[in-house]
């Protein structure tokens, strides 16, 4: 009960010294908001780019077509050298005869016009599906693919796809580099925010110390200071994506452009967006403020 | 062993000044002892030692039963819950009340809203305040205002009261005053009383200890004691 009074007093004055400097606290809080937005945002959009990059990478095959005088035992060679490759997961062999029965199932034209042709006649090529670990680096598999002998043709995917991932990749990395200059800015803030709090109420300090203030006593309500401007730093950005992912999810009926790149639901990810968001505001506001204390409030 | 011993005691600061040297002093529970000396002597230091302001150089310092000396930073505030301490400048916040300054030295220990009123308000009335707890500062004469310093001092019951020249801004009269309710602290509630000055007037009139101090050392420590012309 003691413990929780202390506790208790301790939290008011917090409370003071965020609205005794407040134009201070606001520049703090604003840019912790800031950065927040930029972290929901990256958050966001980092969860889009797994989710349809591995929706494209179950699809996105390479495809292999062998020259149409290869023998048995050299398909079974090339099928190996090709397994054995980085970053390769898997080969299918499909044989000219397998693709042309598939092809007949398929539809009743592609049944008459493939039955005129006999095993001798089929224009169709033996093939493989190789799929890959990496969706990054199917174009080097790709490339390295056609150097091999008897291979006729290399085809992947369609280029449009992977340049948007590239693109994904390239905004998602800014976004990081954003975000963490942004959090040391704004942590140097918050300490120097707590700092001008911390040197305002000098007198109060010099007083608490000799009255019988334990340094822990006199320390915390700094220390919560920093973690109310946090808190109150993430409240916009969790609204602000939370809202604002919901209207973009429903406007855009849950996908971008086409049914390729479909958006991930909001219920799925919104309690890791405002975890994270709350997570990190507090504790970029508390380690401003520890830092501010470690400093400036020398005991 | 008494409530404050000084064994050996030597204070030189970091600049080269030694402003101690050789100090050995008891001090019993209860008494009132002041300390006189010449401006420089040495009084303010030897009071910073007991409140662990400042650490001697070598030489022990004991204060109710703490080696004070030998406390580490982080449990400076031990000792200092059992003293009161009181300034020439009193040291008051200028935007709380009477009753807010002094309340304000409770704060820390937890304590329910109607104990901490109860011993505020006794505090107080012990220095007879009880109709200004909702001035400020700066609405209540000089020796009003020492009043309520050493009402905050006094509100958590503590051995010493520590007073380092209480009067030395104020007028003879209000000086009186504020020896009064001093030396009524002293009697009542028992409360050892520790204070440096240079006012000879207030010395001679309360016969109490003096201890002379004189460029860093004891030079007289006389019960009953008078101010006379030894030093300043
Ligand atoms: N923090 C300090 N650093 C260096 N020297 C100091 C410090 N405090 C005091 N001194 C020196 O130590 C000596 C004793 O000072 P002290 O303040 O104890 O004297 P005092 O008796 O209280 O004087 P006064 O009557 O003027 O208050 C003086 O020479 C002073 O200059
Ligand atoms: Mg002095």
């Amino acid at each position: 009960m003691k413990a929780f009074r202390i506790f208790g007093k301790n939290i008011s004055e917090s409370f003071k010294g965020v609205f005794r400097n407040f134009s201070l606290s606001l520049a703090s809080i604003s840019c912790i908001t800031i950065t927040l937005v930029l972290v929901g945002f990256s958050i966001i959009l980092s969860y889009n780019v797994n989710n349809f990059t591995t929706e494209i990478e179950k699809d996105l095959t390479i495809v292999v077509f062998l020259d149409r005088k290869i023998e048995t035992e050299e398909i079974n060679v090339l099928q190996t050298r090709i397994k054995t490759m980085d970053n390769v997961s898997n080969v299918i062999y499909n044989s000219k005869e397998e693709v042309k029965k598939e092809m007949q199932k398929e539809s009743e034209v592609f049944d008459s016009i493939m039955s005129q042709y006999t095993e001798e006649t089929n224009p169709l090529q033996d093939s493989f599906l190789v799929k890959v670990d990496d969706i990054n680096g199917i174009g080097d598999v790709a490339d390295e693919i056609k150097k091999l002998d008897k291979v006729d043709l290399v085809k992947y995917g369609e280029g449009s796809v992977e340049e948007l991932v590239k693109i994904f990749d390239i905004v998602k990395k800014i976004t990081y580099i954003a975000v963490a200059a942004l959090v040391l800015v704004t942590v140097f803030l918050v300490s120097n925010t707590i700092k001008i709090t911390i040197q305002s109420r000098r007198r109060e300090i010099e007083i608490r110390r000799l009255v019988g203030a334990s340094n822990s006593f006199i320390r915390r309500p700094f220390f919560f200071e920093g973690i109310i401007l946090g808190f109150l730093g993430a409240l916009i950005p969790v609204a602000a994506c939370w809202y604002g992912y919901v209207y973009i999810f429903n406007r855009l009926h849950g996908q971008l452009f086409t049914a390729i790149i479909p958006l991930v639901k909001p219920s799925n990810i919104m309690h890791i967006v405002v975890i994270s968001l709350l997570g990190i505001g507090i504790v970029v506001g508390a380690f401003g403020s520890y830092r501010a204390v470690r400093k400036y409030l020398k005991i | 062993m008494q409530l404050i011993e000084l064994r050996n005691v030597n204070k030189r600061y970091p600049n080269g000044v030694t402003a101690l040297a050789d100090i050995d002093l008891e001090i019993s529970k209860g008494e009132f002892v002041f300390i006189i000396g010449a401006s420089g002597s040495g009084k303010s230091t030897l009071i910073k030692l007991l409140y662990r302001q400042e650490k001697p150089t070598y030489g022990e310092v004991f204060v109710g039963g703490i080696n004070v000396a030998k406390l580490r930073n982080g449990k400076v505030y031990k000792l200092r819950r059992k003293l009161g301490i009181v300034f020439q400048d009193y040291k008051l916040l200028p935007k709380l009340t009477v009753y807010e300054n002094v309340a304000f030295a409770l704060e820390m220990y937890g304590l329910k809203g109607d104990e901490i009123r109860k011993r505020t308000i006794r505090a107080l009335e012990q220095v007879g305040l009880k109709d200004k707890l909702r001035s400020f500062p700066d609405e209540l004469a000089g020796g009003e205002q020492q009043r309520v310093s050493i009402a905050r001092a006094i509100v958590n019951n503590p051995k010493v009261l520590i007073c380092d020249e209480p009067t030395g801004n104020l007028d003879p009269d209000t000086s009186m005053e504020v020896m009064k309710v001093i030396e009524d602290i002293n009697k009542n509630l028992g409360t050892t009383i520790i204070m440096a000055t240079h006012d000879k007037d207030i010395v001679n009139r309360m016969k109490k200890r003096v201890i002379v101090i004189d460029k860093g050392l004891v030079k007289k420590d006389i019960q009953k004691g008078r101010y006379r012309n030894e030093s300043v």
